[in-house]
């Protein structure tokens, strides 16, 4: 007991140091977005949510790869620590995905007048999207929490593995189809303080989404220990 | 291979911590277990003791989630085509296609496991069970008794050093009990390691040399069944399974 | 390895056998297939141009959606039986016991299809029995078979059973069916250029192949 207070008292710490460093970092992000960054020309203040649009798709990038790895890692050792992990980083990333998906809505109305366009990233995004919801309902469909886990390994290294033969094939499609678009949205040379708030952006909520992951991982963890304690009380 | 030396020593079927979890449920707990050639034992328990869990994680058709299983001195994590080799397996269902005569069956499960000279082998099983004349009908025109006895000859298709029955009396009638018996005990067929599951104690008594009772996944009680002191394992039954055997 | 080869023959023979006596598979699917062909014409008032432009699509919604009903049972009548577990007791390499099984689904699914094209052929006047398009279907075919055996698998397992199939077997196989329809429409019309579909097909299917011969033993063990 004494032992997993400490820990617990560690990972208290880490905790805080993610949670003041996500704050402290969106508050500069909103500041790097908003006031240092200029508006642009062509599109106006929409753009800004450009910012965030790409730092959250590479949070699903990056998300459904370590879903990916953790998969692997699971099938070769079973662990519930690896499947935990990987779970939440699913939600994490699925979370990520629809703030990509609502926030290139958001651009594209005014820009290409219309919320949804069958642009090829939008259409992978989507399928993505698909794909890793799935994922997270699969346990609920398996009986066997053991088996469940299995499956939605299988899921994550197939979904992963599929996703750029996914986007091959869109983006193929499209090429036979009149683009809809009336101006494209990505001119060859932004301004160098735009591209340093995209990296910046993506840092922040890189920490953002560990942050999260390591609250989702906590949540198990009460959840498990209020099914002990249930248990031994009976 | 260098197998048969080990299998000489090693006991034939050696069964270490075995636990099988499903979520918060513990089927099998933390199961020790060891077999020399030729010895059989009767598991017997109450419906819901975890008996078809164990003939199921034994079988490899179900993972534990702790322990381990050697049967002929394999690992079943590590080489479980080589126990599966090893073992035959009469369960509650079949394993019968329905549409499939009983020779047709016999015959699949045979190039399954790869077994030499297969027509006279299944022609031996077919009379050996009782079934011959009946050998060319679909399994599903054949009574339950029928079925299980096909079931029998399945398992033993391969000629498998170890015996796996989950009740096999299920639906036999009182002459091909005895065949059962015949096949048990290694008069009709030679002689192999066995064990079965059944709430029968009578049954377990004259079929097998050991008798084990399995209660929440524990065996809760084992003894050979020439010293067995009935008293005693009505009590462990009675009180640990809170039923009668 | 000769046993292997005679493993997976067993299995092949063993559903053929059993699909010759039962039929009850390849009549569901039949039926669904052409259902879905005249339902398609009769919803979507199909005639002229228009059949030239969305034929190609309809028939690989037919075809997707009548191997999905066909490949969802194989499994489901396997563990409903209770004769899956006989097939793991098994001595046989997993990846064999795969293998087997895509074999015996993809026959199933081609004589689905020979069926099913002379019919799109008739009814939607469009020349789909070319060489050229059978070596798209065949292609197509197997890509959907190989993912749609190790996802029946899994589904079988499930509270779902069938219904989960779709959810898996759809998404994942999008370039398959983009692959096939842009491949077919450019066969029936002639176009020669445009992006190298085979290619995509083909890359799909070997990736897919590799990837669910080793994962198969995950999604069929207890």
């Amino acid at each position: 007991m004494a032992l997993s207070k400490n820990a617990g008292g560690a990972r208290r710490w880490v905790d805080d140091v993610l949670g003041v460093a996500t704050l402290i970092g969106m508050v500069v992000a909103l500041w790097l977005i908003f006031i240092y960054t200029p508006v642009e020309l062509v599109q106006g203040a929409v753009q800004k949510v450009f910012y965030i649009h790409l730092a959250s798709i590479w949070n699903a990038y990056l998300s459904f790869f370590i879903v990916f790895v953790a998969s692997i890692l699971y099938l070769r050792r079973p662990s519930a620590a690896k499947d935990r992990l990987a779970r939440a980083w699913a939600e994490i990333g699925v979370v990520f995905t629809t703030i990509t998906l609502i926030s290139g809505a958001i651009w594209g109305k005014p820009i290409w007048g219309t919320y949804w366009s069958w642009d090829p990233r939008l259409t992978t995004t989507l399928l993505l999207w698909i794909i890793y919801v799935v994922y997270l309902m699969l346990r609920g469909f398996v009986g066997d929490p053991e088996r469940g886990r299995r499956y939605a390994a299988i899921v994550g290294i197939i979904g992963f593995i599929d996703v750029p033969i996914v986007h091959m094939s869109v983006r193929w499609w499209r090429t036979l189809h009149p683009d809809p678009i009336v101006a494209r949205a990505e001119g060859p040379d932004l301004p160098m303080s735009m591209w340093y708030t995209v990296l910046y952006c993506i840092v922040v909520f890189t920490v953002l989404a560990l942050f999260l992951v390591r609250q989702r991982l906590h949540i198990d963890e009460l959840r498990e220990t209020l099914l002990d304690l249930r248990m031994t009380a009976r | 291979m260098g197998d048969s030396e080990t299998s000489g020593m090693d006991p034939i079927v050696a069964v270490q911590g075995l636990t099988k979890r499903y979520g918060a449920q513990t089927a099998l707990d933390q199961l020790d277990l060891c077999l020399d050639r030729n010895e059989r034992l009767a598991v017997l328990g109450p419906n819901g003791a975890g008996k078809t869990t164990l003939i199921a994680v034994l079988a490899t058709l179900v993972r534990p989630s702790a322990g381990t299983l050697r049967v002929m001195g394999y690992d079943s994590a590590a080489a479980p085509n080589e126990v599966r080799r090893h073992i035959g397996v009469v369960a509650h269902q079949t394993y019968l296609y329905e549409e499939l005569s009983a020779r047709e069956n016999l015959q699949f499960f045979g190039r399954l496991h790869g077994v030499q000279d297969l027509e006279a082998r299944v022609e031996t099983l077919l009379k050996l069970v009782d079934i011959y004349p009946r050998r060319h009908e679909p399994i599903a025109n054949l009574s339950r008794g029928m079925q299980q006895r096909v079931a029998l000859a399945r398992a033993l298709v391969h000629d498998p050093d170890v015996l796996l029955l989950d009740e096999p009396d299920t639906g036999l009638d009182q002459a091909h009990l005895a065949l059962l018996a015949s096949l048990v005990q290694g008069r009709a067929i030679p002689a192999r390691t066995v064990i079965l599951t059944t709430h029968n104690l009578e049954r377990a008594l004259e079929l097998c040399g050991r008798v084990a009772v399995l209660a929440q996944g524990r065996l809760v009680y084992q003894a050979a069944s020439a010293a067995l002191d009935r008293a005693a394992l009505h009590d462990a039954y009675h009180r640990l399974a809170g039923a009668a055997p | 390895m000769k046993l292997t080869l005679q493993q997976v023959l067993a299995i092949v023979q063993k559903d053929l056998t059993v699909e010759m006596r039962a039929r009850d598979l390849l009549v569901l699917m039949l039926t669904f297939a052409v259902l879905s062909l005249v339902i398609f014409y009769l919803a979507l008032d199909l005639w002229g141009p228009v059949v030239q432009r969305v034929g190609p699509g309809l028939l690989w919604l037919t075809i997707t959606f009548a191997a999905m009903l066909g490949m969802g049972r194989t499994f489901v009548r396997e563990y409903e039986r209770g004769t899956l577990a006989g097939l793991l007791l098994a001595p046989i390499d997993r990846g064999a016991l795969f293998i087997g099984k895509l074999v015996a689904n993809l026959l199933f699914l081609f004589t689905m299809e020979a069926v099913t094209l002379p019919m799109f052929a008739l009814l939607f006047g469009l020349p789909v029995l070319r060489p050229s398009v059978l070596l798209i279907t065949a292609l197509g075919t197997l890509g959907l078979a190989i993912l749609g055996t190790i996802f029946s698998a899994m589904a079988a397992h499930s509270r779902a059973r069938e219904a989960l199939l779709p959810l898996l077997l759809l998404p994942t196989t999008v370039p398959i069916i983009i692959g096939a329809v842009q491949a077919t429409s450019n066969a029936i019309s002639g176009a020669a250029d445009g992006p190298p579909w085979l290619g995509l097909l083909i890359a799909f299917d070997v990736i897919f192949l590799t990837l669910a011969y080793l994962l198969f033993e995950y999604a069929i063990e207890g």
